[in-house]
């Protein structure tokens, strides 16, 4: 036997989170009194990786453990994102799961673990730790999601969660199979090879590659697979939903990187025209059944779906009639959308975290009334995230639209950029409702608003880097086809 | 000239300003805010005076330019500029803002801070819309212009003013995003360039100017407003509170007819060409159509604003039959159209601030008990109907006598709007002022006091001004017209 020792180096942000992951939980059964302890630790060990990544980010591709793992700038980047927007949404939820008698060290255990997961999922370079990251990440969700255990609406979401999550676990899982069948090797790389030598069985290959365009669309939460999504966002502990809606958005574009563009990339045409339906039904449904919702959580839903639409308008723009040199233009696209995403996202149930208090949940639009007289600062904030949204400027997600759009019109897809934009004013519609409520309705309730200091700042902070960020998004464009640079 | 940037501070001393009124919060403050907004209104509009004064009225260059790159990633740069078609929208925006500051100051009671900064924000991104020359920096200050007026209308608004904020804001959203996909096109077939400038010499097939032309058609239709896209206008002009309708009348709907002719006409001139004819076929049906409609309105604010759709159809119509008399007509007709229906609405905010009604037939023998506003009054509603040395006159007989040289029928049509314009204005004025005291409420109307004869004044001065001596109107934009129709004639195919 010829036993090499790995190099552990490149990982060593996963196996910190990993080991940290254990402290928390050895915590949590010794020092139960101490309820600040699971939190401090979490969010000093998120700090303390992200640190750790930075410092051994590389410019160039590297590989280790057999080829298991890779370790580049988009993983990374990625990964820095990642630890961002769980820091965040934790710092965010903590209040609302302590009104509610749920922070429990365990809870930021699974969220750290969660966080492993996806960070494993986001440095795959194989089939096999790429399932093993998505188990990971979606068995800590579905706890999560029913950690408010006596509350019958978070189990049953968590149900649904899980026998969905799983049914797609076994669809990906089944397309991996094949296409191991058809290029005999589960090694992205590999895989890549044999597809371009066209050395691998066709049909075969083209059934796994529904099967796995099937479980990325399942985890990016849109159509046909995206039913899941309203229930589970509604159903739900608001903080927990929080999570859901942010940082597994990136894991799945990770996914869908790695799996389509780094494995697939020479068969992009067949699943471009996949997504391209994708794309279309999720803008369409996302929006017009937006319009219909009375809860705040599920209308966010379907915005999800839209948005992430959006993403893969930006994911199926890469290739054209072979010609690659579109490829980083939209990636990189794709890449910005997701992350404007997730800092309107966060600060979107953000501010239904802020509006809740124990025995309050500030769930429906109605909530919202009058926000302007209440607290006419949070409600600038939200009116920020709304604008935001609806891809008006000057806010990043104006930029997101456009980064996007132009990399479908560059790709000759008038249709879909006229189909989009046309959803995204239907879509501006109910997102107009919002501020509507806020500032020309009179509110019910005027009492004040109570949240924890670091919440009100934090959220405010988010806010102003909505705006901020549209006034100058030219910094974090530039990140994002940076980190893609080297790995395309 | 100066190293002075004129136009940044024209954009963003109200911008900025407006942020430091709204910092002044609550109600408490309502003094400090309006004094602090008419501060911000005055030095908002001293900045863009240089603008008129240092103004090189002999070349149709861009001046005051200043050109920074913003998002280098896309090739998108703040480049701003002006030229003989623009400077004066810039003018008129701040001088107009100043007014609104004015005529809001005791009228509006809530949210005294919030109100008057979106109206400072709202001047300060329209001033960006007229000086940009970057596709995306239009765009952005384009849609970013929408929020405030949104927010206007539906906090200080009438009674559906929900419904006519949504349908204000959903209208023109979707035109301009449709103008989106078209800049993204120009952009790829420029080889990635944002700038207007270079669009206006990029060579384009048919087939893409007309979709492009299209594109823009919507999207500037919608804001003149043409027929038959229009309908948002009435209702949002009926339930915005008076300072929203001024502002919308008097700048909002010049923003698309400034579209038409920054980038419609200089950007696929051949489909303008070609396509010319449906353009003012429409605004043929504007003027005439819509005057007719005016008629028989029976809430002033309705037919001002139908007025207003009827006279915007002027412009386009001058616009578009290319020739020198037609384009600065429409021009002329523009600035004056800004003086005489943010007069109108004014003048209506007054008697609204009074009896709170709107209706034609709440009134009647209003200068029994308001002589000096009935003096305005009538000033101001002759110079909406065409009447000689107002403003009024300048640019619909240039328009009409552009017509007639366009095609005999176009301008006999044209000229209906003289009849029609003095028929439904003075119909209606003669119902509200003259006649006997119709009620009460007329009884017991009081006539202007100081700061409203201060507003109406400095209007009736600005359109007598223009309507007896248009020389300072009409020759800073001879050279930029002239420039615009040489190069409109050279065909892009």
């Amino acid at each position: 036997m010829n036993f090499v020792v790995p190099d552990f180096y490149p990982a060593s942000a996963e196996i910190f989170v990993a080991l940290m992951a254990l402290v928390i939980m050895l915590a949590s059964t010794f020092a139960r009194g101490v309820r600040w302890l699971g939190y401090a630790l979490t969010q000093v060990t998120l700090i303390a990786a992200a640190f750790i990544t930075i410092f051994t980010m590389q410019g160039e591709v590297s590989y280790t453990f057999s080829n298991l793992f890779v370790s580049d700038l988009m993983g990374g980047f990625l990964k820095l994102v990642i630890y961002f927007s769980m820091a965040v949404a934790l710092l965010y939820g903590r209040g609302y799961l302590a009104d509610r008698n749920i922070d429990k060290p365990e809870y930021y255990l699974l969220a750290l673990l969660m966080t492993l997961g996806m960070m494993v999922m986001v440095t795959s370079n194989h089939m096999l730790p790429m399932y093993i990251g998505l188990e990971m990440m979606s068995l800590a969700l579905y706890t999560m999601v029913a950690f408010d255990r006596d509350s019958g609406r978070s189990t049953e979401a968590a149900m649904k969660y899980f026998v969905l999550g799983a049914l797609a676990s076994g669809l990906l899982l089944y397309g991996m199979s094949m296409v191991y069948g058809a290029t005999g090797t589960l090694e992205f790389s590999g895989i890549a090879q044999s597809v371009y030598n066209q050395a691998s069985n066709q049909t075969v290959l083209m059934f796994g590659l529904v099967f796995l365009v099937a479980g990325i669309s399942f985890k990016l939460g849109v159509v046909p697979f995206h039913m899941w999504v309203p229930d589970v966002y509604q159903g739900a502990p608001t903080a927990v939903t929080l999570v859901i809606a942010t940082a597994p958005k990136l894991a799945a574009f990770a996914m869908a990187m790695r799996l389509l563009v780094w494995g697939l990339f020479d068969v992009a045409q067949q699943w471009q025209t996949m997504l391209m339906f994708v794309a279309v039904a999720s803008i369409a449904l996302g929006n017009v059944a937006a319009i219909a919702q009375q809860n705040i959580k599920r209308m966010l839903a379907y915005s999800g779906i839209s948005h992430m639409g959006f993403v893969v308008l930006g994911l199926l723009s890469g290739v054209v009639e072979g010609d690659r040199h579109f490829a980083l233009n939209a990636y990189s696209s794709a890449m910005f959308y997701a992350i404007a995403y997730v800092i309107m996202s966060l600060a979107s149930f953000g501010m239904v975290i802020l509006l809740s208090r124990a025995g309050f949940e500030a769930e429906n639009i109605e909530d919202f009334k009058g926000l302007n007289k209440r607290s006419p600062w949070f409600a600038l904030m939200m009116m920020f995230v709304m604008f935001s949204m609806a891809g008006i400027p000057f806010f990043i997600g104006f930029f997101a639209k456009l980064s996007v759009l132009q990399a479908v019109v560059a790709a000759g897809y008038f249709w879909l950029a006229v189909v989009a934009v046309v959803m995204s004013v239907i879509g501006a519609f109910y997102y107009l409702r919002v501020v509507k409520v806020m500032y020309f309705d009179a509110p019910d309730d005027t009492s004040a608003i109570h949240a924890p200091a670091e919440l009100r700042v934090l959220l405010s902070a988010n806010g102003l880097a909505i705006a901020a960020l549209g006034l100058a998004p030219q910094m974090l464009m530039s990140l994002c086809a940076y980190a893609l640079l080297a790995s395309l | 000239m100066t190293d002075i940037p004129f136009l940044s501070l024209a954009i963003w001393v109200p911008i900025l300003g407006g942020l430091l009124v709204l910092a002044t919060g609550s109600d408490r403050n309502a003094p400090l805010a309006r004094v602090l907004s008419l501060a911000v209104a005055v030095a908002g509009f001293v900045v863009t005076i240089p603008l008129y004064t240092g103004f090189d009225a002999s070349t149709s260059a861009m001046q005051f330019v200043e050109l920074q790159s913003w998002i280098p990633r896309f090739n998108i740069n703040y480049h701003l500029g002006i030229d003989g078609i623009s400077v004066l929208f810039l003018l008129l925006n701040a001088f107009i803002t100043i007014i609104v500051v004015m005529a809001g100051w005791q009228v509006i009671e809530e949210k005294v801070a919030q109100y008057m900064a979106a109206f400072l924000i709202m001047s300060g991104l329209m001033n960006g819309i007229f000086s940009a020359l970057d596709g995306v920096l239009f765009y952005v200050f384009f849609e970013a212009s929408l929020i405030p007026l949104y927010l206007v209308i539906g906090i200080w608004g009438g009674p559906n003013r929900v419904y006519a904020a949504i349908k204000f804001f959903l209208y023109t959203l979707l035109g301009s995003l449709l103008m989106l996909i078209a800049l993204l096109y120009l952009f790829m077939q420029s080889g990635g360039s944002f700038s207007i400038l270079d669009w206006h010499q990029l060579p384009l097939p048919i087939e893409p100017q007309v979709l492009i032309f299209l594109a823009f058609l919507i999207a500037f239709g919608v804001k003149v407003p043409m027929w038959p896209v229009h309908t948002w206008l009435p209702d949002a002009h009926v339930e915005a509170p008076t300072g929203g309708s001024v502002v919308l009348a008097a700048i909002a709907l010049k923003l698309g007819a400034y579209g038409f002719l920054r980038f419609s006409m200089p950007i696929v001139p051949d489909a303008s060409q070609q396509l010319a004819p449906v353009v003012i076929t429409l605004s043929l049906i504007a003027v005439i159509y819509i005057g007719f409609v005016a008629l028989v309105q029976t809430d002033m604010k309705k037919l001002v604003a139908y007025s207003s759709i009827s006279h915007m159809g002027f412009v386009t119509l001058g616009f578009f039959m290319f020739n020198q008399l037609g384009i600065e007509g429409a021009l002329v007709q523009m600035i004056s159209h800004g003086f005489v229906s943010g007069a109108m609405f004014l003048c209506i905010g007054v008697l609204y601030d009074r009896v709170h009604s709107r209706q034609i037939a709440d009134y009647g023998g209003v200068v029994h008990t308001m002589p000096k506003f009935a003096a305005f009054f009538m000033l101001f509603a002759m110079a909406n109907s065409g009447l000689p040395a107002t403003s009024g006159f300048v640019g619909e007989f240039m328009v009409v006598l552009g017509a007639v040289e366009y095609n005999f029928w176009v301008g006999f049509a044209a000229a209906t709007t003289l009849i029609l314009g003095a028929a439904y204005t003075l119909w209606m004025y003669k119902r509200v002022v003259f006649g006997k005291v119709a009620n009460d409420h007329v009884a017991e109307l009081e006539d202007l006091n100081a700061r409203e004869f201060a507003f109406l004044g400095i209007l009736a001065l600005c359109v007598l001004a223009m309507g007896l001596y248009p020389f300072p109107f009409t020759e800073v934009m001879h050279a930029s017209v002239d420039e615009l129709l040489r190069h409109v004639a050279v065909s892009k195919l």
